[in-house]
């Protein structure tokens, strides 16, 4: 029993090591991306609060603490208060796989990569439920929209991993690090990256596929009803999800904490450093697109999503799987 | 392997209690959410016994995208009206019961085969022509069992789930009148000759257009 409270410590300890690390960057990330996003348009955006205006989240999660959290009369109260908690912890959960360096895993699991793709495809239901919680017309059309550009852009990148794991021959994250240790994914597979990184748009529901939150449409869709601490925590978990799907994409395609090059100056950088630089860039890649493209129509998403993506992976995996069979270098044998 | 134990305990009384409340709760959604814990909660089961390839596609399949559109059906076909009115034989001529009796029947007596086989004949399970390595991991034994030995069952699932795809599709398919589509090709290979239009203007007559 003594031995079992230690490793549970012990175990405590390198979750909160992991997580509050998380949250901060998550709060340091929104200051990021709108600081990007206004350089784009040449404003200045948020440079008031500390330097370069770095405290700017701080102060609006105070904002957020200290007001009211309004329950709408008819909403389902339960659900209502649950949906923000499931987003916020699914978000958070899908950390503890990712390697930031050989030794540094929290969970070194078998199925790391389904492990991650189960997690994503199951934050759908935090959306789902605030929507139909609400009872109101707006967050439930914002709610069934995400649900089905979600579900939609989860199977292209199903079939995106299916792509990386036939170079890999496992599931296990850091084997999928290890072997890209001479050449990184994304440069035998760079049109699965790009699907891959357009399809994590679609995934988080970032512009321009931000139809569920389309402000012209639908006010705040599936948020609308929410206030306080419990918008806030949408807001984090929406944010923590974007790092995360930049961390996978550093994972799968770019190496994740390799340095790019093995000779000194880089590789004495530890690992740690490089896959959050790699997660740095992927971010930076993320606000300018929410800074420049327009937001897609729907039916062009679906259409983007279905009829383009789907069989342009599908095609890959054929040409991938012939590739590693004719030269004879699938993995695992 | 206390803690195992406790685990297990859990795991297994959230599957149980949610799968009753799946039948029990009056509000549709709410036994989907129910239905969904049930899936978790199982899934987290298959996870402990060491099968976590097969708790994370269930996990995927069925939370991540079956789930989601039973709950999608649920929510548009706003069952609440229809509150209450299932189990009085009034509805619909009473069809639902007659017929919900005969497929849960059905499921009974499945369980009592399968679990009195298992029960009475527990050589049955040492009867497996592949013998389970615990050396590979489970992903990898599952790969090499599937895609040599039961390559033609998996095969054949494959293509009557693709039927049931396509049957689903043409049933609910409807051909609207009247709809514009949009053509990437056709707005891409415009030519400046068919869009365009140069015409000679002549003083106070103006130009018909659409002509």
């Amino acid at each position: 029993m003594d031995s079992y409270f230690s490793i549970l410590f012990t175990e405590v300890y390198k979750i909160l090591f992991l997580l509050v690390p998380v949250l901060v960057s998550v709060a340091m990330i929104v200051w990021l991306d709108r600081r990007v996003w206004a350089f784009v348009q040449k404003r200045r955006g948020p440079n008031v609060v500390g330097p370069f205006g770095l405290f700017q989240s701080l102060a609006d999660a105070l904002k957020y603490i200290f007001k009211e959290i309004i329950i709408p009369a008819s909403s389902n109260k339960l659900v209502f208060v649950l949906a923000p908690v499931v987003t916020m912890t699914l978000a958070l959960i899908s950390w503890a796989v990712i390697p930031f360096s050989e030794d540094f895993v929290l969970a070194d699991i078998n199925v790391g990569i389904l492990y991650l793709f189960a997690v994503s495809s199951l934050g759908v239901y935090g959306i789902i439920m605030g929507g139909w919680a609400s009872n109101s017309k707006y967050p439930f059309l914002g709610a069934i929209r995400s649900a089905a550009q979600m579900v939609s852009y989860e199977v292209s990148i199903g079939v995106i991993i299916i792509n990386v794991l036939l170079c890999v021959g496992s599931l296990n994250l850091s084997d999928i690090v290890m072997a890209q240790q001479n050449l990184w994914f994304v440069i035998p597979l760079f049109p699965m990256f790009v699907i891959f990184f357009i399809s994590a748009l679609a995934e988080t529901n970032r512009p321009p596929f931000d139809l569920p939150e389309a402000e012209a449409e639908l006010v705040a869709g599936y948020q609308t009803e929410y206030s306080g601490m419990m918008y806030a925590m949408f807001w984090l978990g929406e944010y923590a999800n974007i790092l995360l799907m930049c961390a996978m994409g550093a994972v799968l395609f770019l190496g994740g904490w390799l340095s790019p090059i093995d000779i000194f100056p880089f590789n004495a950088i530890p690992g740690p450093f490089w896959l959050i630089f790699k997660i740095l860039f992927l971010f930076i890649l993320f606000a300018l697109v929410k800074a420049t493209v327009p937001r897609y129509r729907y039916d062009q998403l679906m259409k983007l999503g279905w009829k383009i993506f789907l069989p342009f992976s599908l095609f890959y995996v054929v040409l991938t799987s012939s590739f590693l069979l004719y030269f004879d270098l699938l993995p695992g044998k | 392997m206390i803690a195992h134990s406790v685990f297990f305990y859990i795991f297994s009384l959230i599957a149980i209690v949610s799968a009753v409340m799946v039948t029990v709760s009056k509000n549709t959604v709410h036994s989907v959410f129910f239905l969904i814990l049930d899936f978790i909660s199982i899934s987290c089961l298959f996870i402990m016994i060491g099968a976590e390839f097969l708790g994370m596609i269930m996990l995927i399949v069925y939370v991540g995208a079956v789930a989601v559109l039973f709950l999608f059906v649920v929510m548009m076909l706003n069952v609440a009206e229809q509150k209450g009115q299932w189990f009085s034989s009034r509805w619909d001529g009473g069809t639902h019961i007659p017929v919900g009796l005969l497929v849960s029947l059905i499921i009974f007596f499945e369980l009592i085969i399968v679990i009195g086989g298992w029960k009475y004949k527990p050589d049955l399970l040492n009867s497996l022509s592949i013998n389970i390595s615990t050396e590979v991991t489970n992903t990898r034994s599952i790969g090499n069992v599937l895609y040599t030995d039961y390559i033609h069952l998996f095969q054949i699932s494959g293509m009557i789930l693709l039927v049931a795809m396509i049957g689903a599709i043409v049933l609910t398919y409807r051909e609207r009148v009247g709809v514009k589509r949009q053509s990437y090709v056709k707005q891409i290979s415009r030519e400046r000759d068919e869009g365009v239009d140069l015409v000679e203007v002549e003083k106070n007559k103006g130009v018909k257009i659409d002509a």
